[in-house]
């Protein structure tokens, strides 16, 4: 039914086809209203309700002060309301000898932006070629590539590290030497090209599908006009799969935040993000459940927000990683 | 058929495929003469920096500036401060790429110049910012002029026209590279590694699999992920499309969205502290609620992740399957709306109830997409490490493949059992490939 609004003719009137959508909407509504049934309302709010519990249980555990939390079961909060916010303070800044989450909050954010960037910017050029440009061998090869992707990242984790710590050596002879990173504050780098590399397939073949379904005749007319492949790389496709571009930004931003494994494997002390950090600390801190529940919290904070502020975008990513493959 | 025979006695005669810009005809003969033997030449090269003797006081050749050096000048900054550098500089080398991309292959001598100087240029910096050791140096940019020389001479004489081939080559480079380096050669270095022992000297043959299928955390590592592999999946699938069903008929369905969705998005080490919560034991009064509701009904507390078998790999199941149903109920309630409207309509004019019509028009409407849920929380669930490590760390046989692995590395130091796991993750995975490979190359064809 929305279809309606967006297959509009350019030369309507925005006001128009805000009017036609508002329209149709409406009617939707109506007509979904219709088609309600209270056992389905009842039975689906049954599963949020089971789904939300837990995290509610934390949620409130972290607003509870320790001596309440520790003797108590979170939902006589009910009929005892008593809350502080000191519990995220000292969530946030014990830590003892290691990192505290408020530190590693800055390495997370260091590690996601970055890799992000990074990931969208080879993917796109590659699945550019991909969709775009002739040559022999190209659909095997972007089946490998998409084969590539169910590839466990166990089986890359060993040999990748120590190519990183003790560079290419075959045999007796060396080659290269490894990225010597042992005294350095706060060194980012092998986990940056590692979440960049097991990005890559998946990233592939979503943007292949995004930018392949640029129109043809839009790359053709820009062809004729005499830009090259760079050119339209640039100022057509990247402007055109914008949309598509940050979907999949939203997806591997969220990802690379919430990874424990590779920081596990690839970050020094120094570099470890918040997930690591939480995971060490919750250790530590054993049946503190007021610390730990604070700690929880901290690190689902911002890929919540921008999962519900950017929803649109994240669902389809996706589904269009979904119901292709 | 008269055709195909012409078209194939036209390559293997090298004629010309049609001029282009006037250019001499290239013939494809030579041109792939020429490839052969320089591709021979890196092979040789690399044999001989094989056999080199090793020397064991070879210090690094630097340039003055490496990735070394620039990785280390940039770590020594804060975290916030790098963000803007690197991907400054990230965006500068993407710059000069597509600055080579759009001019490089024009016609022209200073275009042709620009050509010739980049292919060799580029692989020399790239390797040498390396710091490749003293006696491989010379082997090192050796083969890196041979590579740039023959990019430059296939590209030259490629039948699109010079530049068509160097154009590919930038495109694809980056992607190539990373995907070489860091999945097709680890993943062939773990194969190999499964079958030497600990310190990867000796050759063991198969005994780091025989390991794997008799040491209890081998043992239970390939059960328990079988058993997340076969529930983990069906569990997602059914609440998601029963939870998609009723959000379909029910008011408030943005809302109602948004609740069971929201799980997928929080990193699964909070996930895991959110369920160790709910099974939290202790002595005296619970705070953990599903020891409080079997306390309230008359029950013993149970220590859920301790209590083996079955039920400490099922609580940890549930935390993962939490997190997955909200997936698999966005796909399946977005391929539902798909579902025509007159099948539906017709269906219920037939006298058919709404279970009936789910089951028979629905589920069947909906078949790709339950397809393509399953296999992808199943792949998922092999791959587990996260909620394992979290909430038990292994204990009390509750281990799976994708966390014994990293386990085995990084506790004991143990490179042999580590590979023989991850190959395995391998091995279960492989078939979900091959299906997934299947149905894209279906959908290729179609299109």
């Amino acid at each position: 039914m929305t279809a309606v609004g967006a297959k509009t003719p350019p030369q309507f009137s925005k006001a128009d086809a805000r009017k036609v959508a508002r329209e149709t909407r409406r009617n939707e509504a109506l007509a979904h209203k219709r088609l309600t049934s209270p056992l389905a309302t009842i039975f689906a709010v049954a599963i949020a309700f089971l789904w939300t519990i837990p995290t509610l249980g934390l949620l409130i555990t972290s607003f509870r002060p320790g001596a309440d939390s520790a003797t108590t079961g979170w939902w006589t909060v009910f009929t005892n309301p008593d809350f502080t916010l000191g519990n995220y303070q000292a969530a946030l800044t014990s830590g003892g000898t290691a990192l505290t989450l408020g530190e590693s909050f800055l390495n997370s954010l260091a590690i996601t932006i970055p890799v992000t960037v990074f990931a969208l910017a080879i993917a796109s050029l590659a699945a550019y070629a991909f969709a775009w440009m002739d040559f022999k061998g190209r659909g095997l090869l972007f089946v490998a590539v998409f084969a590539l992707q169910i590839v466990p990242i166990q089986m890359a984790l060993v040999p990748l590290l120590s190519l990183f710590s003790r560079g290419l050596q075959i045999g007796e002879v060396q080659i290269f030497p490894g990225l010597e990173m042992r005294d350095v504050d706060h060194s980012f780098a092998t986990v940056w090209i590692a979440h960049v590399i097991f990005a890559m397939p998946l990233a592939i073949f979503l943007l292949h599908n995004f930018i392949s379904e640029i129109p043809s005749d839009v790359i053709e007319a820009a062809r004729v006009d005499g830009a090259g492949h760079g050119q339209i790389f640039f100022r057509i496709i990247l402007p055109l799969a914008t949309p598509a571009l940050a979907s999949f930004a939203i997806l591997e931003f969220i990802w690379v935040w919430n990874d424990l494994l590779v920081a596990t494997i690839f970050a020094p002390t120094t570099s470890l993000p918040m997930t690591q950090t939480l995971n060490s600390l919750s250790g530590t801190w054993g049946n503190q459940w007021f610390l730990v529940s604070a700690g929880a919290f901290l690190v689902l904070f911002v890929p919540i927000i921008v999962f519900l502020a950017l929803q649109r975008f994240f669902v389809r990513g996706l589904m269009a990683g979904a119901t292709k493959g | 058929m008269s055709q195909t025979t012409t078209s194939a006695a036209d390559q293997s005669e090298g004629t010309p495929p049609p001029e282009r810009g006037g250019r001499k005809p290239p013939s494809r003969r030579t041109t792939r003469l020429v490839v052969t033997i320089g591709i021979i030449l890196i092979a040789a090269l690399l044999v001989f920096l094989l056999l080199s003797p090793p020397n064991p006081d070879a210090r690094p050749v630097s340039l003055g500036v490496s990735y070394n050096s620039f990785f280390q000048w940039i770590g020594n900054l804060g975290p916030i401060v790098q963000i803007p550098i690197i991907i400054l500089v990230f965006a500068a080398v993407v710059a000069i790429l597509l600055v080579l991309i759009e001019f490089a292959p024009r016609q022209g001598t200073g275009y042709f110049w620009l050509r010739l100087i980049s292919c060799f240029a580029i692989p020399f910096l790239a390797f040498m910012l390396l710091r490749p050791y003293q006696g491989a140096v010379i082997y090192v940019i050796a083969i890196a002029l041979i590579a740039g020389g023959l990019l430059f001479w296939a590209d030259y004489r490629a039948s699109q026209g010079a530049g068509y081939v160097y154009q590919l080559t930038l495109f694809m480079a980056p992607a190539a590279i990373a995907i070489l380096v860091g999945l097709i050669y680890p993943s062939i270095a773990t194969i190999i590694q499964s079958f030497y022992d600990k310190t990867g000297e000796n050759f063991v043959g198969m005994e780091n699999y025989v390991w794997a299928f008799t040491n209890p955390q081998g043992f239970w590592s390939i059960i328990n992920t079988l058993i997340w592999a076969i529930f983990a999946p069906i569990f997602a699938t059914v609440v998601g499309l029963a939870y998609a069903a009723f959000m379909e008929r029910a008011r408030g369905e943005r809302l109602l969205k948004v609740l069971v969705f929201m799980p997928f998005a929080i990193a699964p080490v909070s996930i895991s502290l959110i369920w160790k919560f709910v099974y939290d034991y202790r002595q005296g009064e619970q705070i953990g609620i599903l020891n409080a509701i079997v306390v309230a009904f008359g029950g013993e507390p149970v220590r859920w992740l301790d209590t083996w078998p079955l039920v400490n790999t099922f609580c940890l199941l549930f935390a993962f399957v939490w997190a997955q149903t909200g997936f698999a109920m966005v796909v399946l309630s977005a391929a539902m709306k798909a579902v025509p409207v007159e099948q539906l309509e017709a269906a219920q004019l037939d006298g058919t109830s709404a279970w009936q019509r789910f089951i028979n028009v629905t589920v069947p409407g909906i078949r790709t997409s339950i397809v393509v849920v399953l296999t992808t929380v199943t792949i998922a669930a092999l791959k587990l490490y996260d909620i394992v490590a979290v909430m038990t760390g292994g204990r009390s046989n509750s281990t799976v493949l994708g966390f014994e692995m990293v386990n085995q590395q990084q506790r004991f130091q143990s490179y042999g059992h580590a590979a023989a796991l991850a190959v395995l993750i391998f091995v279960f995975v492989t078939p979900l490939i091959v299906y997934n490979v299947m149905q894209l190359r279906k959908q290729r064809e179609v299109r």
